[in-house]
């Protein structure tokens, strides 16, 4: 995982409640055994016409979105399936920041374990960024705030996802340094 | 101190507990593998040289991606499937064979939808912590088990280590008191209460499920509660072990035996929550109240009763997703057209539920404009069905039987829906496109989706109750 610490970035805003992992990566892409190009099928069935031409209606398309790395959802981003091919499409596309009120536990997770940044904010600052497509926003990991319309909101997140982060370290090599806890629990429950 | 179910679970789990800076890490016991979330998994096994710490923890099955028509060999799967998902399948079976890891596969009489199979094998238990790159584990919560969905690093980390690193849930306790009319299913009650707590009600939770009408559940029926947990937003849902759990456990043959089983019990019997243990939030349900109920929009939270009205409402995100249904606010559903009927899933795909759909299928025939598939969710649930002349019944009313899988549940190995149509689901999810690009999804009790199918339309179950 790359470290991740400062995001600079204009937003694209996609404003619906209750975005779910099948719309972020439609299951008939779910068939790769890695993690690369799911890019390109990114929201899949909004971005694209049946052919396969771009709708232009779609934010993502439009060239104002162009280069943005900071995805502004609306509220419960991310529900549904437990695919972690839906961080792993937004973070091939680009995204590196998904911005929500309220943001589902399975997809968050994934998504720290990636260099994803989950941010939620509060109603007043989601609904100022949902009116202000293409606003500049500024994410600093380290104090973990968000820097929206000049001024700087916190967001919460764990030390310990903020420190893997910051740092850009997996969180396997932790896990892997408990081997003399983990052997010491099985044998008192063999 | 009273402890909740959860919290006696967690407990016993700890291997290390969370402070301030780390999370816990948590044991698991039991560690369910599929083919579509964990190719990723075990290439980070290889890229850093690890084995996988315990194999006699890991059950493992091809269920997401496999085709429901007859295959019993990789040979004939090259021949029905998609290329992309015949290797998937491949890679599946290389990744058990390299790692050591037992896989029911293709030619196992025991190969089923992962949240089907554990529990018929008595693989879950009641007190056991359990893990699957699957967001509906948290069916095996049925048994008084902390289970839950983990992504595919996850995956990895459980396979190197057997551990997870967690933050402690907060507990939601839903309570369900009084008894369910005779003609309100399992289904119907999950639905009422994703309707009433909403799609990210339990975001963060652990749910409980606990009262009377949990109690008066069968296993079968506190699966498909349990399974639901999620669309509720909820980190799990369990419901505490008692003697339909102990029963329905006996002598399965993951389940331990003789002496073993006698400890277990004593085990078992000291897990439901204590008098008086604390939940962070509470919720209460009439059973006496509930219908049979149906969605009508594109989340699991968009429900009414079959014979109500469609809602209305400004919000945008509602409106869309009528337009994406082709439904009008304020009209009945009765009476709309049904294209499609599928019934399985890990939801609906057990005995009871094709029991449930037989019972009104029987006799009768699937409506000229309907494309009906049954699709057991198991070689288990395939083979008792068949015994018991259920696969006739589906056949002679004009459907489809076929060999178990998730099917058209997710659509990614060859059973979908096609574009506009409409189609009364057992599932578990009403998102856009999940069953085919375009496909509109009514999620329903086998019972309200057989009849559909009979009708051709959305119609009342009741109307075929007898
Ligand atoms: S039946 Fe559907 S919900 Fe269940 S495991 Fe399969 S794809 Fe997932």
């Amino acid at each position: 995982m790359e470290a991740v610490k400062q995001i600079v970035s204009k937003t694209v805003v996609l404003s619906n409640d209750d975005i779910d992992t099948d719309q972020i990566i439609p299951a008939r892409f779910l068939t790769t055994t890695t993690k690369e190009g799911l890019g390109r099928n990114l929201f899949a069935d909004w971005r694209y016409e049946k052919d396969g031409r771009e709708r232009k209606e779609f934010v993502l398309n439009q060239p104002a979105s162009l280069g943005a790395t900071v995805l502004v959802g609306g509220n419960n981003f991310g529900c549904g399936s437990s695919r972690e091919h839906a961080p792993w499409a937004l973070l091939d596309f680009g995204i590196r920041a998904v911005v929500s009120t309220a943001i589902a536990d399975i997809f968050r997770s994934n998504s720290l374990k990636n260099g994803l940044v989950p941010v939620i904010v509060d109603a007043a600052t989601h609904r100022w960024l949902l009116e202000h497509p293409g606003a500049d926003v500024k994410i600093d990991v380290p104090s973990a705030t968000i820097e929206v319309n000049g001024k700087s909101v916190a967001f919460p997140i764990d030390r310990f996802s903020r420190y893997c982060l910051v740092n850009g370290i997996d969180q396997l090599g932790y896990l892997l340094e408990q081997n003399a806890a983990i052997t010491r629990y099985e044998q008192a429950h063999a | 101190m009273a402890q909740s179910l959860f919290e006696k679970i967690w407990a016993s789990h700890v291997v290390a507990p969370e402070t301030d800076d780390t999370p816990a890490v948590l044991y698991v016991d039991l560690h369910l593998l599929h083919e579509v979330t964990t190719p990723q998994a075990f290439d980070l096994l290889r890229a850093r040289e690890l084995p996988v710490r315990r194999t006699d923890k890991c059950l493992a099955t091809l269920d997401h991606s496999t085709p429901t028509v007859p295959v019993t060999t990789l040979k004939d799967l090259e021949v029905v499937s998609e290329p992309s998902a015949a290797k998937q399948v491949r890679q599946m079976e290389r990744n058990c064979k390299d790692f050591g890891i037992e896989l029911r596969g293709f030619g196992s009489r025991d190969r089923g939808i992962v949240h089907v199979m554990g529990p018929e094998l008595g693989a879950t238990q009641p007190g056991a912590t359990i893990v699957c790159g699957d967001s509906h584990t948290s069916t095996h919560g049925a048994f008084g088990a902390l289970a839950f969905g983990i992504g595919t690093t996850e995956v990895g980390h459980v396979l190197a280590t057997q551990c997870l690193l967690q933050r402690k849930a907060k507990t939601l306790e839903i309570n369900v008191d009084g008894e369910l009319p005779s003609d309100v299913t399992a289904k119907d009650l999950i639905l009422s209460i994703i309707g009433k707590i909403g799609v990210d009600g339990g975001t963060g939770h652990v749910i409980e499920y606990r009262g009377s009408a949990v109690r008066a559940l069968s296993m079968e029926q506190r699966m498909t509660i349990c399974n639901m947990s999620i669309e509720a937003g909820a980190r799990a849902g369990m419901v505490a072990p008692d003697d339909t759990t102990f029963q329905y456990m006996a002598g399965r043959p993951l389940a331990p035996q003789g002496a073993k089983w006698d400890a277990a019990l004593a085990k078992w019997r000291k897990l439901p929550s204590d008098a008086g243990a604390k939940f962070d939030k509470q919720v209460s349900i009439d059973a006496t109240k509930l219908r049979p109920m149906i969605t009508f929009g594109t989340n699991p939270g968009m429900v009414m009763a079959v014979d109500g009205v469609v809602p209305n409402d400004t919000d945008a995100a509602f409106r869309k997703a009528l337009a994406y249904m082709q439904i009008e606010a304020g009209k009945p559903l009765l009476g709309t057209p049904v294209d499609v009927v599928f019934i399985g899933s890990c939801t609906n795909g057990r005995l009871s539920d094709i029991r449930a759909a037989a019972q009104v299928l029987r006799g009768r025939r699937v409506a000229e404009r309907v494309r009906l598939l049954v699709v057991p969710g198991s070689h288990a649930v395939k083979r008792e069905a068949e015994a018991e002349g259920l696969h006739e019944v589906v056949r002679a009313a004009g459907g489809e039987w076929r060999e178990p899988g998730c099917s058209m549940c997710i659509g990614m190995n060859g059973d979908t829906v096609p574009s506009g149509k409409l189609s009364v689901s057992t599932s578990n999810r009403n998102f856009e496109g999940r069953q085919g690009t375009g496909a509109r999804t009514i999620l329903a009790s086998p019972a309200t989706a057989a009849a559909a199918a009979i009708k051709g339309a959305i119609v009342d179950p009741r109307e075929f109750a007898s």
